[in-house]
């Protein structure tokens, strides 16, 4: 097991960083910010909905990156996750009418119970017997979506198709720009909860669990406790995803979330630096795009780009995104930061 | 009662299926203590090789020793360059690593093979086994395979000088290296065996499910419920699993109404949950205590 923490605790989740380097940090998080806010005014509309997707993916693997960063577990279901909240979002508009706005926090809801329950098994597993119970959930979600049991709600193979909400308070806004800015919102509210959350009493507790188990339980650590609850956020936060995946995306279809996608959320979080949430951003750039470029190449080249650089992270840039990050930090302030490993 | 003999007889079918992929999977576990995800698509990936070799005029027999002999060596080849570096990794890294083969290998045989469904000659024929209706002299012929099979590795792993070094290197590697067995070199040599143990399921397997490269997808996590079923330590106990796994599969898929074949994956997953919550080390698995 000692070896599970090795991974994730070579550099803290939270740092607490020096003066001259938290302006950097401060600036450049100002400046991806500021970049994120005006490009889709000067952009076609597809180039927004591929940016929606971006921060979209960036939710479900700064999700995946709580659970694995945060209090050290696996998963290689977090699309089962995502499906279960794109289909709540999908179920509640297009079967009950309700907004779709407020189908963001029933999809978290759902999810929260889903991945809670789904953590009491999770217990008593631990890491690679995790990673085997969660990969055979992905690999099962498709099947369970197609079960007729549910078809009359899940619309079966077909899937459903959702309608695009307009924008509101008649803002002279196409739809895509609209769905961007609103998801933008949405993700910018996760990325501070996440943050907070792992700074908080919860969080330090969920790391104690990662950096060594017994020790977090002689502290008082209530382990079942944290680890289905890491589990719970973990699958919300996921769901949200899933549910603003369903409304860009305008369809459900059970074979959208096979075990693909777990693979590429897996991949996004450990292009971007495990433990490190602003890397969710750059993997989820990483997820979305590469495939493109790849694809345009030649059918089926994705995933060979994928393992090839999932391959080349392990063995070149171990902690991903946030090495590069350093690097060029160092760049600017001239010297390393004392303590700093990489 | 018919019916029951039927469904048990064809559940006994397919377990060999399962078993041998189980096979595969404890083979690997037990060399290197980490669950191989990409397992499927290399016995996929050896079964492409084997279907090319048959392209290019060879007939079964010599394309299936050939493709064991390439699988092999690949085996040995990807854990040497890829793997033994990562020997004192996190198993993190392990998992990711495994999923970079398991997208590789799915992506490279899409490219060179293409994504449409290949035929797979059988060795044994279709015709149904000594008259019977019940169970066809392929199915038969992998119920035979898997068996000599597991036969094979006991001896192996009872009788001969490596089987026993690899037994030892597993199970306390650092008293190995003290009576001069060469640890590093038996998990390659587990990686070989692995890959082409699953040479072996996978080219008895594509004629029923037919080539293509995807086809592992399911089986694997059937592979794996067998293997945790019987125990990720027992070579015994995973082809137990797996003749276990494939009765109830169509046990339940008879008797239980609504559980048709869509149902069969949930199935596997709930197998897989349940057996680790219940009894994680499995039928046949040592208990592995940790000392803190």
């Amino acid at each position: 097991m000692s070896t599970v923490q090795d991974s994730v605790s070579q550099a803290p989740a939270v740092t607490a960083p020096s003066k001259k380097s938290m302006t950097i940090s401060t600036t450049a998080t100002l400046v991806v910010f500021a970049a994120l806010l005006i490009t889709p005014l000067f952009v076609k509309n597809f180039i927004i909905f591929q940016m929606t997707m971006v921060l979209i993916y960036a939710i479900a693997i700064l999700a995946l990156n709580l659970l694995t960063g945060g209090s050290g577990q696996f998963s290689l279901g977090q699309s089962a996750f995502y499906a279960v909240g794109a289909y709540t979002a999908g179920v509640l508009m297009e079967n009950f009418g309700v907004n779709y706005a407020l189908t963001l926090p029933a999809a978290g809801i759902v999810c929260f119970i889903f991945g809670f329950l789904f953590g009491f098994p999770a217990l008593r597993l631990s890491g690679v017997y995790l990673a085997l119970a969660t990969f055979a959930l992905a690999v099962a979600m498709p099947q369970i979506l197609k079960l007729n049991v549910l078809e009359h709600w899940t619309g079966g193979v077909q899937g459903l198709v959702i309608t695009k909400p307009d924008a509101p308070f008649g803002l002279k806004m196409s739809q895509d720009m609209w769905l961007y800015y609103f998801t933008l919102f949405v993700s910018t509210v996760i990325y501070v909860l996440a943050v907070n959350l792992l700074r908080s009493r919860s969080g330090r507790a969920m790391m104690a669990i990662r950096d060594n188990q017994i020790a977090a339980a002689a502290m008082g650590v209530d382990l079942p406790l944290y680890k289905t609850l890491a589990f719970g956020v973990s699958a919300a936060f996921t769901g949200i995803a899933g549910a603003l995946g369903a409304i860009v995306v305008q369809f459900v279809a059970p074979d959208s979330f096979t075990i693909q996608l777990a693979i590429a959320i897996f991949v996004g979080m450990v292009v971007g630096g495990v433990g490190w949430l602003p890397g969710s951003l750059v993997g989820s750039a990483f997820i979305v795009f590469v495939p493109n470029v790849a694809e345009s190449i030649s059918k089926g080249l994705s995933g060979a780009v994928f393992g090839v650089f999932l391959f080349a992270v392990i063995f070149l840039l171990p902690h991903g995104a946030r090495q590069v990050a350093r690097m060029i930090e160092m760049l600017f302030t001239g010297k390393a930061r004392s303590g700093s490993k990489v | 009662m018919e019916l029951f003999t039927n469904q048990v007889l064809a559940g006994i079918a397919t377990g060999a299926i399962y078993a041998c992929m189980a096979l595969a999977v404890v083979m690997i576990y037990q060399a290197i203590d980490h669950l191989n995800f990409a397992q499927g698509e290399m016995a996929m990936f050896s079964t492409f090789i084997a279907y090319q070799l048959m392209q290019w005029g060879l007939s079964f027999w010599p394309a299936f020793i050939l493709t064991l002999v390439i699988s092999f060596i690949g085996g040995i080849v990807l854990e040497r360059v890829l793997f033994k570096p990562l020997t004192n990794a996190p198993v993190l890294v392990h998992v990711a690593g495994f999923i970079a083969l398991f997208a590789i290998l799915n992506s490279v045989a899409g490219l060179t093979w293409d994504f449409t469904i290949k035929q797979f000659p059988s060795p044994f024929g279709s015709s149904g086994f000594l008259g019977s209706q019940l169970i066809s002299t392929h199915q038969a012929g992998m119920v035979g395979v898997t068996l000599v099979l597991l036969a094979l590795l006991y001896i192996f792993f009872r009788f001969t000088r490596v089987g026993l070094a690899m037994r030892a290197a597993a199970s306390l590697p650092e008293s190995a290296r003290l009576v001069g067995i060469n640890t590093s070199w038996m998990i390659a040599l587990g990686w070989g065996m692995a890959s082409a143990i699953g040479a072996i399921a996978g080219m008895l397997i594509a004629p029923v499910v037919f080539l293509e490269p995807n086809m592992m997808g399911g089986i694997l996590l059937y592979g794996f419920a067998a293997a945790v079923l019987g125990g990720l330590t027992s070579p015994l106990g995973a082809v137990v699993g797996g003749f276990l796994v494939g009765i109830f599969e169509n046990l339940v898929g008879t008797y239980i109404p609504g559980i048709g074949n869509e149902l069969k994956l949930p199935i596997a997953l709930a197998l897989i949950i349940v057996v680790l919550v219940i009894k994680p080390s499995g039928l046949f698995g040592r208990k592995i205590v940790q000392r803190v």
